[in-house]
């Protein structure tokens, strides 16, 4: 975990005001558009790759059918990274997602698929993500748990419970109101349903940090829990909140992979948490808390689907996927970090 | 499609394996000439469904968070229902390997006859096998081998190079006269043995066919969440091709949602292992896929029976050995639209 402090580190020197505490310096090298040079140089970094594939496989990857497939794909795992973001801008982590969107995949087509339609299972996905939200935000903001073991516990238990719900069988979704939403003949405007929930959670979550006091309050938790205390925040209230928010997204999420595997299955979200976690770090989160950007983290949801994407149409073998994918995170952050010694 | 109760799930395969076991048995005593009477006085004792000396049945099996091995455990536990002169006793599933072992180890502790381990990683269990063998306990090695043949008295399991080279088969056949076929491979976990076997009979059987050439191969997780995203992947990266083979049924319900989300029909899937919603889909003839391979998870309850047998120190009907055999590999059958009747209450769900 030797990560926030250098990324600390790193971000010092950008700051005007060091001395003015994390706090402050977050909210300067952050500036209020969220397009500092860490987004800039993912947006680089997703430029390359776009050259890339549009070099490697001229014909299939610039086709229209295959952007809608790489936002569709970047979508559900978006929508948990979104979540993440919030948790970890205010200095926690939540490790549970995957088991979150799991159990409430699993749920939703079990309990409500035959019997209540496409708002049993809205419903259902949505209450159990915000619940299991709820029991991790109880143990951590009032049970003074540390997230990492507070989600943990979720993340085991919420994988169990998938299990033994579905007895380790595929829940397979024959409503067809449900299904309907991940077919072709629903796009809008040639946009995917999922790609425009994707969206909206996007400029919804964007909004929420970077204009109201919720999102404030979220960056000067993160930043500086006492200081925070001491500013009149009610701390604990905040982070609650802050896991319901990312197990809403949860929901949300397996709703949208609902639509999208039309079924429930107890693997569902299998890794998510790494994922969610590496795309926000990437895209310039810092995992100490303070210092959060949404656009950066949809950025690095991005780049991961993209090479995915590049490496399926060139047909490469998964070792050489994952061995490559390692290598891309790396010289992400080794760029981000390069530009900001530039800038100081 | 809706959902079966867990109940009749059971109930049917439980009913399947009691019937064929009967016709089994039936065939084997009655239809002896009387010109053998000789050879059938040496004859080895054959396990019957008749009561027999009382048996205890260790079952250590891994933790059933996939269809397949879900059906595993319903048929052992079934099966033994079935003999009343047999007591199963059966550990929690488990994924890890130290935690399987111990448990294993519990089983040989409370001197159990017979155990029947299907290990979560064959390599990983082998010293555990030894362990039983020498604590005087037969061990009946279920699917994922033992590295060490003196680990186990008896192996049972599928034929995973014999599912591709059956895939490879049934798709050549199809495709035969067609000039420059190409076929696209969905493969599953890449870090199994399993999935190489699958890929290299696959590979060995399209060598017969010189018309056919595969194109592309992608791997998924065995997860219907991965089934959807590397299909749209494969259905995006090859604009058009003959056949598909997808190594495994339950990650084919999202290769199937790729395949009718991209709204394409342009060939034939071939699936594998045996899931009932391939079965059905097989047998409604609305989709691509046309037929799956098997992995039968009878397997389980074929287990229990050769545990039964060894406890009571019996061979198996139709057979003229004294003793049960020591390695059994199931065959890996093509299950069609005209034979899918026969082969649908072993889907399992």
């Amino acid at each position: 975990m030797t990560q926030p402090t250098t990324a600390a580190h790193d971000d010092a020197p950008t700051s005007t005001a060091k001395s003015a505490g994390d706090q402050e310096s977050s909210r300067r090298s952050g500036p209020r558009w969220g397009w500092d040079v860490r987004t800039l140089s993912l947006l680089g970094v997703l430029a390359v790759l776009v050259a890339v594939g549009g070099i490697t496989a001229p014909d299939e990857f610039l086709a229209t059918s295959n952007l809608q497939l790489v936002l569709t794909q970047a979508s559900v795992i978006g929508v948990v990274t979104v979540g993440m973001t919030f948790v970890i801008t205010s200095g926690g982590i939540d490790l549970s997602v995957g088991a979150i969107v799991a159990l409430a995949s699993v749920w939703a087509t079990t309990v409500a698929t035959q019997e209540f339609g496409f708002a049993g299972i809205l419903f259902t996905a949505l209450v159990v993500g915000v619940g299991c939200g709820l029991v991790n935000g109880l143990l951590i903001a009032y049970g003074r748990m540390v997230p990492f073991i507070a989600t943990l516990a979720m993340l085991a238990s919420a994988r169990g419970l998938a299990l033994q719900i579905t007895d380790g069988s595929t829940q397979i979704v024959s409503v067809e109101s449900v299904l309907d939403l991940g077919a072709r003949d629903s796009y809008i405007l040639g946009i995917p349903p999922l790609v425009l929930i994707f969206a909206a959670v996007t400029v919804i979550g964007w909004l929420v940090l970077n204009r109201t006091t919720f999102g404030r309050r979220t960056v000067a938790v993160g930043g500086n829990a006492e200081a925070a205390r001491l500013a009149g925040i009610d701390v604990r209230r905040q982070r609650l909140y802050l896991y319901l928010l990312s197990g809403l997204c949860c929901g949300i999420a397996a709703f949208m992979l609902i639509v999208l595997a039309g079924s429930g299955q107890n693997t569902n979200g299998n890794l998510y948490e790494l994922d969610a976690i590496a795309a926000a770090i990437i895209g310039g989160t810092l995992l100490s808390g303070g210092r959060g950007t949404i656009i950066g983290s949809v950025l690095g949801v991005l780049v991961f689907t993209t090479i995915t994407n590049i490496f399926a149409l060139n047909n490469l073998e998964t070792a050489v996927q994952q061995i490559a994918k390692g290598a891309i995170i790396v010289a992400a952050v080794l760029v981000q970090r390069r530009s900001l010694h530039g800038d100081t | 499609m809706p959902q079966t109760p867990a109940t009749s799930r059971r109930a049917l395969l439980f009913g399947t394996a009691a019937v064929s076991a009967g016709a089994l048995l039936t065939a084997c005593t009655s239809n002896e000439p009387k010109d053998q009477a000789q050879a059938a006085d040496n004859a080895a004792p054959v396990a019957d469904d008749k009561p027999g000396k009382a048996v205890t049945i260790g079952f250590a099996g891994p933790q059933a968070d996939h269809g397949w091995l879900n059906a595993i455990n319903t048929n052992a536990k079934s099966r033994a229902k079935k003999y009343s002169d047999v007591t199963l006793e059966i550990t929690e599933g488990s994924n890890d390997t130290a935690q399987q072992i111990g448990q294993v180890q519990t089983l040989i502790n409370k001197k159990v006859d017979v155990l029947v381990i299907l290990p979560a990683d064959g390599k990983a269990l082998t010293q555990v096998g030894l362990q039983a063998m020498r604590a005087g306990i037969p061990v009946v090695n279920l699917d994922r081998i033992f590295a060490s043949p003196q680990a186990y008295r008896c192996w049972i399991g599928g034929d995973n190079y014999g599912m591709g080279l059956n895939a490879g088969h049934y798709i050549g056949e199809q495709l035969k006269g067609k000039k420059n076929a190409k076929v696209v491979e969905l493969a599953g976990l890449d870090n199994l043995e399993l999935t190489q076997q699958r890929t290299k009979g696959f590979d060995d059987a399209l060598k017969n066919y010189p018309n056919i050439r595969k194109v592309a191969r992608q791997a998924a997780d065995f997860t219907v969440e991965s089934g959807q995203a590397k299909m749209a992947q494969l259905l995006q990266a090859q604009s058009s091709f003959d056949a598909l083979w997808n190594h495994d049924d339950d990650q084919g319900v999202g290769a199937l949602r790729a395949i009718d989300q991209a709204g394409r029909d342009d060939f034939l899937m071939v699936g594998g292992a045996g899931a009932k919603s391939a079965m059905d889909a097989i047998k409604a003839g609305n989709s691509v896929l046309k037929a799956t391979v098997l992995y039968p998870p009878t397997m389980a309850a074929s287990a229990i029976d050769l545990a039964r047998a060894l406890g009571q120190g019996k061979g198996v009907g139709g057979l003229a050995e004294f003793e049960i055999p020591s390695s059994l590999t199931l065959y890996s059958a093509v299950v069609t639209k005209d034979n899918v009747d026969q082969y649908l209450p072993t889907g399992f769900i």
